[in-house]
C-alpha cells in the first residue's frame, strides 16, 4: 500500500478566550462568566493519497480553514499531528521542515489581501524560488514567465503591481506564487469563492489542468457543494469540528449515509432544480464554544435518538472506502 | 402587472466620467410572481433594485425610463410620496440585515414602529402581528425574539428578522438583494422556503437578485439575465436554463458546474465583463462571443424568438444554430 502524501492524526485545535481583569473581578463577584474554549477542529483523522484530490466541505464556522492551516503547516496542532510523507512534521529537523513547508502549499480566498501591494507581479512570483535555490538569478526571469503563461497570465504584465489586475487575474498571481516553489500538495481554501461565476470557471479549468500537468495532490476547502463535486475525486464533510463523512465524490452524491451529509445534499441549490420546494433541516447551526453533546448534529437530526445525545458517534467504515459517524450504522 | 419597468436608464456622473450602470431596463412582474435578476458583480443588478425603490443619491440620478406600480408612475414622485411607497408598498431585503435593523432598538420596538407608521393601529394589535410574522419566518419562540437587540441574534436569524419587516404591511413587490449570500446552505435554504411560501399566501411579488444560477433556479418563475446595465435575456425559468437563446447566458450557465458534467472541462468564458464608464461600440457582449459577426457593431434591439422568451442579440442561438 502506499503511504499517504498527507495524514492528519486526531488533530485538534482549540482556542481559548482568556478572561480579561475585569471580566476575572466579575467572576469573583459571582457572575457567570468563564474562560471560554472553541474546539474549532476536534480530532480529525484524515489520510490524502499523492495524487488525489480531497474536497473539504461544511458549513460556516465548522473549522475547514483551520484544519486547513494545520495541514499547511501554518497553525501548529493543539493536540494529535500532521504527517508529510510519512513523518511526523513536529518531529523533522530543520532542513526537513523547510523541504516540507515549501512542498505543500496554501491558495487563500481573498486574492488581494493575500498579495503584496508594493511589489511587482514578478517579484511576487519570483522572490521565493530565487530565495530558496530553486532558481538562479539568471534563469529568474524565464521561469516567471513560464510560471505566468502556465497559470494563463500574459508575460507582458510581469512588471504591473496587483491592483492593476482584475480578481480573476489575482488570484491566478497567487496560484502562480504558490506554484514557484514546486509544491506537490495544495491547499486551496475558499479559492474561487469571491470571483464571478464565469471568472470562477475559469480558475476551476486551471486547477483541473494543473493537476494534470505538475502531479499536483489538492485539499479543495470550500463551502459549494457543486464545485467539490466537480474537482474532487473524494470529498469529506465537516460539522462542528468534525468529520462526520468521508466518501469517493460518486458514492457520496448517489448515496449519502450521514443524515446531515443527506440534509446539505437535499438543500444545495442546483440548476436542474426548479421551482422547488424546499423541505429544510430545522435548527441553527451551534455555537461551537458550547457544542451540543454526543453527536453534535442531534438537536437538529430528523433521526436522533436516546443514545445520540449521550455517545459520540465515531467515524468507522461503514464500506469500502467510505467513512461514516453516525450511530444508525450500528 | 405589479411592476413595470421601462426603458429604465440610471447613470452616475463621476468625475472620472458618467457610469451608465442602467442602461435600458425592461421588464415587469405580475403579483405573487418570483423573479429572479441575475448577473455578475456590477452589471447593474442592485442599481436597478435601487432605482425602484426611489433610493439613487448623488452623483446618480434616474435619466430616463419608467417604473409603474399597479399602473402609478414612480419616476419623478416626489420624496413625501416615495416614503409613503417604501415600507408600505415596496419592501427591499438586502444582503446585510442590519441595513434594514436598528441596532439600538429592540426587535418588537422596531416592528411596531414598521407597521404603525403606514396604519392606525393599537400597539397590542401590532404586537400581536409581529409576533405572528416571526413565527411565519420560522423564528422559534417569537415572544422572547421580539424582546431581543439584533446583536443577540445569529446572522440568519437577523435575516428572518429583515424579512418578517418587509413582509408585515403585505407589500406589492419587495425587492430582495443577495439575501442569502452570506447565509449557509442549510440556512438559505430555510429563507427561500420561507420567503417562497410568503408570496404564494400574501400574493406580492419578489424580485430575486443574485449573482447565483442555482438558487435562481430553485426559487424563481421567471429569469432576468443582466449584463453591462441592460436585460439580455428573459423568460421562463425552465425556457432559459434548458435552451438559453443569448450566448452570454449559455456560457453562464455553461460554466456552473453540474453534476452531469462532473469532471468535465467546464466552459470558459473568454475575458472579462466590460467597464461600464466605456462601453464597446454596438453589442456590449461583443468582445466575448463567440457568434458576433460585423453585424453586433450595432446596438442588438430585443426580440421574442420563441413565446414568452426575449432576447437582445443579433444570432440567438437555437435558430439555426446549435445549442
Ligand atoms: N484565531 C482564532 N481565535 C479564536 N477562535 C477562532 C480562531 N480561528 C478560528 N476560530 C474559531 O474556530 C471555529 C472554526 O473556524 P474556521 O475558520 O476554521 O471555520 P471555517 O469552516 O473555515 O468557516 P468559513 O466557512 O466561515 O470559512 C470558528 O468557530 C471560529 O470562530
Ligand atoms: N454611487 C456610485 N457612483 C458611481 N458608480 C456607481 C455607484 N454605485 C454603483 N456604481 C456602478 O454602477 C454599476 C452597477 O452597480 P451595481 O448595480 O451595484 O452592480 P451589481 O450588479 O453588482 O449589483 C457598477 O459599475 C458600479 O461600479
Ligand atoms: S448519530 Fe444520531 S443524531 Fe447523529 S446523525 Fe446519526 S442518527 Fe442523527
Ligand atoms: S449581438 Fe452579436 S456579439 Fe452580441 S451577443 Fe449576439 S451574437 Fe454576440
Ligand atoms: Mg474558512
Ligand atoms: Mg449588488
Amino acid at each position: 500500500m502506499t503511504t499517504p502524501i498527507l495524514e492528519t492524526r486526531n488533530a485538534t485545535k482549540r482556542f481559548s478566550r482568556t478572561l480579561d481583569f475585569a471580566a476575572k473581578l466579575a467572576q469573583r463577584l459571582g457572575a457567570n462568566v468563564s474562560d471560554e474554549t472553541v474546539h474549532a477542529v476536534d480530532g480529525v483523522d484524515l489520510q490524502i493519497m499523492p495524487g488525489e484530490v480531497v474536497g473539504l466541505v461544511g458549513e460556516s464556522g465548522c473549522g475547514k480553514s483551520t484544519l486547513g492551516r494545520m495541514v499547511a503547516g501554518i497553525l501548529p496542532p493543539t493536540e494529535g499531528s500532521i504527517v508529510f510523507n510519512g513523518v511526523d512534521i513536529a518531529a523533522m529537523d530543520a532542513k526537513a521542515a523547510r523541504k516540507a513547508a515549501l512542498e505543500i502549499q496554501m491558495i487563500f480566498q481573498d486574492p488581494f489581501a493575500s498579495l503584496n501591494p508594493r511589489m511587482r507581479v514578478d517579484q511576487i512570483i519570483g522572490e521565493a524560488p530565487l530565495f530558496h535555490g530553486i532558481v538562479s538569478r539568471a534563469e529568474l526571469s524565464d521561469y516567471v514567465d513560464d510560471i505566468m503563461r502556465r497559470t494563463g497570465l500574459d508575460p507582458s504584465l510581469k512588471r504591473r503591481y496587483p491592483h492593476q489586475f482584475s480578481g480573476g487575474q489575482r488570484q491566478r498571481i497567487g496560484i502562480a506564487r504558490a506554484l514557484a516553489v514546486k509544491p506537490r500538495f495544495l491547499v486551496c481554501d475558499e479559492a474561487i469563492a469571491a470571483l464571478d461565476v464565469s471568472i470562477q470557471a475559469q480558475i476551476i479549468n486551471l486547477f483541473v489542468d494543473l493537476r494534470e500537468e505538475l502531479d499536483l495532490t489538492y485539499l479543495f476547502i470550500s463551502h459549494d457543494l457543486s464545485v467539490v463535486e466537480h474537482i474532487s475525486d473524494r470529498v469529506v464533510i465537516m460539522y462542528l469540528g468534525r468529520v462526520v463523512e468521508s466518501a469517493p465524490i460518486a458514492d457520496i452524491f448517489d448515496a449519502p449515509n450521514h443524515p446531515y451529509t443527506v440534509a446539505l445534499l437535499n438543500e444545495a441549490p442546483r440548476l436542474d432544480q426548479r421551482n422547488r420546494n424546499f423541505q429544510p433541516v430545522k435548527g441553527e447551526i451551534p455555537s461551537p464554544l458550547d457544542p451540543p453533546p454526543g453527536c453534535h448534529f442531534h438537536p437538529r437530526c430528523p433521526h436522533a435518538h436516546a443514545r445520540c445525545s449521550a455517545e459520540r458517534p465515531v467515524l468507522r467504515e461503514v464500506a469500502p472506502g467510505r467513512l461514516s459517524a453516525c450511530h444508525l450504522n450500528d | 402587472m405589479t411592476l413595470t419597468v421601462s426603458n429604465l436608464h440610471t447613470h452616475f456622473f463621476t468625475r472620472a466620467g458618467v457610469v451608465k450602470a442602467v442602461d435600458g431596463v425592461d421588464f415587469q412582474i405580475a403579483p405573487g410572481e418570483i423573479l429572479g435578476l441575475v448577473g455578475e458583480s456590477g452589471s447593474g443588478k442592485s442599481i436597478t433594485g435601487f432605482s425602484i425603490m426611489g433610493l439613487i443619491d448623488d452623483p446618480g440620478r434616474i435619466v430616463s425610463g419608467s417604473i409603474r406600480l399597479k399602473g402609478e408612475e414612480l419616476v419623478g414622485a416626489s420624496e413625501d410620496a416615495m416614503r409613503t411607497v417604501r415600507g408600505n408598498r415596496i419592501a427591499m431585503i438586502f444582503q446585510d440585515p442590519m441595513m434594514t435593523l436598528n441596532p439600538v432598538l429592540r426587535v418588537d420596538t422596531q416592528m411596531v414602529e414598521a407597521i404603525r407608521a403606514h396604519e392606525k393601529i393599537s400597539k397590542r394589535d401590532a404586537l400581536a402581528r409581529c409576533r405572528d410574522a416571526l413565527g411565519m419566518v420560522g423564528i422559534p419562540a417569537p415572544e422572547e425574539r421580539l424582546r431581543a437587540y439584533p446583536h443577540q441574534l445569529s446572522g440568519g436569524m437577523r435575516q428572518r428578522v429583515a424579512i418578517a419587516i418587509a413582509f408585515l404591511n403585505e407589500p406589492d413587490l419587495i425587492i430582495a438583494d443577495e439575501p442569502t449570500t452570506a447565509l449557509d446552505v442549510t440556512i438559505q435554504s430555510q429563507i427561500i422556503h420561507e420567503a417562497q411560501s410568503l408570496c404564494k399566501r400574501t400574493g406580492t411579488a419578489l424580485v430575486w437578485i443574485t449573482h447565483d444560477l442555482a438558487v435562481v433556479a430553485g426559487i424563481a418563475d421567471r429569469i432576468a439575465v443582466m449584463y453591462a446595465g441592460r436585460i439580455v435575456e428573459t423568460g421562463d425559468i425552465d425556457a432559459v436554463i434548458d435552451t438559453a437563446l443569448h450566448p452570454y447566458t449559455v456560457g453562464l450557465l455553461g460554466s456552473v458546474p453540474t453534476s452531469n458534467r462532473r469532471g468535465e472541462r467546464l466552459t470558459q468564458i473568454p475575458g472579462m465583463p466590460p467597464n461600464v464608464m466605456n462601453l464597446p461600440k454596438g453589442c456590449a457582449f461583443g468582445e466575448r462571443c463567440p457568434r458576433r459577426s460585423s453585424e453586433c457593431d450595432a446596438e442588438p434591439l430585443i426580440t421574442e424568438p420563441r413565446p414568452a422568451q426575449a432576447v437582445r442579440c443579433f444570432h440567438p442561438h437555437g435558430q439555426g444554430g446549435k445549442l
